[in-house]
């Protein structure tokens, strides 16, 4: 009776491409949405041979892994493609990257082996930018922080009003300062490392902690920029490469 | 001029405000040139938010039209959300670009893109966050020009205090045309000023410029005259034309957003200007003629369009995209190229009729199938008759159910309420209309989960149209109506639920009567919508109809004039039109002939297929129509996009 065609059928992946990529500059408001389609986009320009699901809404085959939100930088962000042709893993981060719009880069990429990168993003080291404020006030803040028992912040999201355990997720912290930025006089840096909970820990939620619970003044401005992203090591604890056991 | 990029003072700001990323430009294909190279400066406004205007043709054909001249550099700008605004006016940092974050006031011209009249507080609004006095009579020599061009342009009156200039017609070569103006005015040491200039591209014929026009109104409030008040001012003001599509392929590499906008997807526009005749279409009536780009350009656009941009789907937009003369053989070329590579391929098309049908089938054979447009416009064939969109109820369920049987579920109708002549029984004529189509629907396809969503739209009568002297329907008739069609609709036991109804209020649609066909002293209240917090007014959770009827009655308190002299009000064949002196090519008396045909319901022909009704454009603007088959044969390239270039 209906003359519709048979769906699209799924192209099988021969190969799969873990990538590294960074966002920074203006691009790191964008969305983890709007990531995904500039990807998609850059894939096609690129002319990479990725492989498609089936069916009517057939979709590139691309995984990605614990995106850092909106207004964040970030320098470890993963993402994992699957192939329907093999290609030279070496070429694509330059190929991808000039496809991309300014801002996102793909930093590395390592054809994977067995496992998934995101079993392996156990924590993240988050480097907090608070412009206005000076170290010491950061570094008070914190050490009030860190004898404050149960520190929960409220985070609002569309849903309605999140409750996040953010003092136990906090594993490491070291605060240096930086020199007058673009006007603004006194920045402290705040370096963070934050075990992956559920929810997750936002930097922002670091700081909103740091301000209801230790008295931080709230800073002019901020940045936040996610430095790695990876299984926890070492002791004291630090973020490892994830892709340190896959190649 | 010091201008500088703002980027580092709202750099803090984007952090507070929803969807940053609308804000930030750096998109791929985005153009950013060097500024102090530029002789000529545009900043390209669509006053309307960005997941709404950057899908637009023409700001992206203007953008890179102007970008490609040495000389002359353009940025886009959009309406900033209430959000963004407020921040802006408490840090005090002006209305931007995206291109490289100046402030719009650092500008030459500010270039306005007007296709709807709805967006007209937006740009009141826009001009004063840039710190562009709203008014032209207290703008300096070192402000912008603030000109508009788009389909609205063609009534620019409302707006008349507040812009320099209006360019009706296609932009591509008069915005070339200013910007060579704007740099020998500037090269003989800048003339009279602002003045100057503008007399100077009002005596080129190229702009039109309301200030240089007086405007007398005799007691009942009818315009008595419209004359020029300065010398070297034409009486009447013209249309550009751009002939010879294929010369003009733009946009060549179309910007490609990173924030989410309506149509996620890439346009070829595939013709210029329609000539079916509806009556109620003012696109239709001020586009004319119609200029087709051979499908041997189109396939190529779409080829570098596609590689440029990464887009995995194409529009091929136009006013009626199933009327060009080789569609069959371009939707199917271009399905066989495309086949295997994941890439759609979309025409909207409303046309009635088994082609629409094919070429449907065609375009979706290796992808989606969801839902199939039909645009009958009116409810009943008396109403089809009266605007010109002649399908007869059989032809119409045929069609419709021919849809069904080759495996669409889900139909659409798109209607309108309120059409001159129109009764109750017309609209009534839609529930019926949809309840025989899901009959037949069932019995064709044996199927019973189909479904069909009539959309029906407020009718708005548009100036350069045979309706440009009908009353428009009040707001609560037009509500009335609705409301017992929904009841028809709901009441149907067997059909009603396949049946789906979408609609607007009758409300906004005065507003934007109002504005269509409104004259100068429409301005004040447009000032007033906007300093009681009018923005955004196409967006039914901003619109206030309140705010634009108390402004009215405000307004007007001592004049013979009022909300519904504008809207309601019959106008006859004598009277003084504001947009008078502003030719779209089309004949008055042809004009009120067509209106005459539409009260007899009689019916007038495509120039395209039968002989010229004599409408006047092409012997007033000195254009023909321009339709293919083109000379060339297109042949298409098979092998594209089956085989990427390998990177092994
Ligand atoms: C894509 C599209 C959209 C998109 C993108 C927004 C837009 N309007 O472009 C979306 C889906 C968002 C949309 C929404 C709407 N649209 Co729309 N849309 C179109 C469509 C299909 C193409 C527009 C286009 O790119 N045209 C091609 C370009 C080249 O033409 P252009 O924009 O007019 O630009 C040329 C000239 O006008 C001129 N020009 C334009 N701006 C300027 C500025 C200056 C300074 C100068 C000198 C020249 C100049 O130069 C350009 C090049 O020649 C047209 C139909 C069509 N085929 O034209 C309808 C159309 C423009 N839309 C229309 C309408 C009614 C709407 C809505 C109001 C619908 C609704 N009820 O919600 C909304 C309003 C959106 C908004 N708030 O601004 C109508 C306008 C009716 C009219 N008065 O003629 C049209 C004509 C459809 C129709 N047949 O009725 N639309
Ligand atoms: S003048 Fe004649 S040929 Fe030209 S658009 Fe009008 S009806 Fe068609």
């Amino acid at each position: 009776m209906s003359k519709r065609q048979p769906p699209n059928e799924a192209q099988p992946v021969v190969q799969k491409l873990r990538l590294r990529y960074a966002k920074s500059g203006r691009m790191r408001f964008a969305s983890h949405r709007d990531f995904q389609r500039a990807l998609e986009r850059a894939v096609r320009r690129a002319e990479l041979p990725i492989a498609f699901s089936g069916g009517f809404s057939p979709h590139p085959r691309i995984s990605y892994a614990n995106s850092a939100p909106t207004g964040a930088a970030s320098e470890a962000e993963y993402v994992q493609l699957g192939m329907r042709e093999e290609v030279n893993a070496e070429l694509i981060p330059d190929a991808l990257t000039a496809a991309l719009p300014n801002g996102f880069a793909i930093t590395q990429c390592v054809i994977a082996t067995s496992g998934s990168v995101a079993d392996r993003l156990d924590a993240s080291l988050w480097q907090l930018e608070l412009r206005g404020v000076n170290r010491e006030q950061v570094a008070v803040a914190l050490n009030q922080l860190k004898v404050t028992p149960d520190v929960t912040v409220d985070r609002v999201t569309k849903s309605g009003v999140k409750q996040v355990e953010v003092g136990s997720a906090i594993l490491e912290s070291t605060v240096t300062a930086m020199e007058s930025v673009a006007g603004v006089e006194a920045c402290a840096i705040l370096q963070v490392v934050v075990r992956h909970d559920i929810p997750a820990v936002r930097p922002e939620d670091v700081l909103t902690a740091l301000v209801e619970y230790a008295d931080l003044d709230e800073p002019a401005s901020s940045v936040f920029t996610r430095l790695a992203q990876g299984p926890l090591t070492g002791d004291p604890v630090t973020v490892g490469d994830p892709f340190s056991e896959m190649r | 001029m010091t201008a500088k990029s703002l980027y580092q003072e709202l750099e803090p700001l984007l952090a507070q405000v929803r969807k940053p990323i609308q804000y930030v430009g750096g998109e791929v294909n985005a153009t950013v040139k060097e500024w102090t190279d530029a002789k000529v400066r545009w900043a390209l406004l669509y006053p309307d938010a960005y997941e709404v205007g950057s899908p637009n043709q023409g700001v992206q054909i203007l953008y890179e039209v102007l970008n490609e001249q040495p000389d002359v550099l353009a940025e886009r700008c959009y309406a900033v959300w209430p959000d963004m605004e407020a921040l802006l006016r408490e840090k005090n940092i002006p209305a931007f670009t995206l291109d490289s974050h100046r402030s719009i006031r650092d500008f030459d011209v500010l270039g306005v893109s007007l296709a709807t009249e709805l967006g007209y507080t937006n740009l009141l609004n826009t001009l004063d966050l840039a710190g562009i006095p709203i008014r032209s009579a207290d703008r300096s020599d070192s402000d912008p020009l603030v000109l508009v061009g788009g389909h609205s342009a063609f009534n620019p009156e409302p707006l008349a205090p507040f812009i320099d200039g209006a360019v009706l017609g296609d932009g591509e070569e008069p915005t070339l045309t200013i910007s060579r103006l704007i740099a020998e005015w500037r090269e003989s040491g800048s003339p009279e000023g602002r003045l100057g200039l503008l007399s100077k591209l009002a005596a080129a014929g190229v702009v039109y410029v309301p200030a240089f026009y007086d405007i007398s109104y005799g007691s009942q409030g009818h315009i008595e005259a419209i004359r020029p008040n300065r010398p070297g001012v034409p009486w009447t003001v013209s249309k550009h034309t751009l002939m010879d599509l294929d010369e003009w392929p733009y946009p060549k590499k179309p910007v490609v957003p990173v924030a989410e906008t309506i149509h996620e997807r890439m346009s070829v526009e595939i013709f210029r200007g329609c000539t079916r005749g509806c009556r109620f279409c003012q696109a239709g009536m001020i586009t004319r003629p119609v200029r087709e780009r051979s499908a041997g350009t189109v396939a190529n656009m779409v080829d570098c369009g596609l590689k440029r941009t990464g887009f995995d789907e194409v529009g091929m937009l136009s006013l009626s995209s199933a009327d060009h003369s080789e569609i069959g053989d371009l939707a199917k070329g271009l399905a066989d190229q495309y086949e295997g590579t994941r890439t759609s391929l979309s025409l909207p098309s409303t046309r009635v009729d088994a082609f629409n049908i094919e070429l449907a089938d065609e375009l979706s054979r290796n992808g989606r199938r969801s839902g199939l447009t039909f645009a009958p416009e009116g409810g009943s064939e008396r109403m089809r008759r009266v605007i010109n969109k002649t399908v007869s109820e059989d032809d119409l369920i045929r069609t419709v159910t021919a849809a069904y049987a080759s495996g669409w579920r889900h139909v659409k109708l798109y209607f309108m309420c309120g059409l001159p002549t129109e009764t109750d029984e017309d609209v009534l004529q839609i529930a019926r209309l949809a309840r025989e189509v899901i009959r037949t629907g069932r019995e064709v396809s044996g199927r019973r989960d189909i479904r069909c969503t009539v959309s029906i739209g407020g009718f708005v009568p548009k100036p350069h149209t045979p309706f440009q002297w009908a009353g428009q329907l009040p707001a609560e008739q037009t509500d009335r109506r609705l409301q017992l069609l929904r009841d028809e609709i709901r009441g149907d036991r067997e059909y009603g639920r396949s049946i789906g109804m979408r609609y607007h209020d009758g409300e906004p649609g005065i507003v934007e009567g109002l504005l269509a066909r409104g004259d100068r002293r429409v301005a004040d209240v447009i000032e007033q919508v906007w300093r009681d917090g009018g923005r955004f007014d196409g967006w039914s959770e901003y619109f206030s109809f309140d705010r634009w009827s108390s402004a009215a009655a405000n307004v007007w308190r001592d004049e013979p004039i009022d909300l519904d002299w504008f809207t309601t009000r019959e106008r006859s064949f004598d009277e003084v039109l504001p947009w008078s002196h502003l030719d779209s090519g089309l004949d008055a008396e042809w004009l009120w002939q067509d209106w005459q045909d539409a009260l007899a319901e009689d019916e007038v022909g495509d120039c395209r297929w039968t002989p010229c009704s004599q409408c006047g454009v092409c012997d007033q603007m000195d254009t023909h129509i321009q339709v293919g088959p083109a000379d060339k044969v297109w042949i298409p390239t098979i092998s594209v996009g089956a085989t990427a270039p390998e990177m092994a």
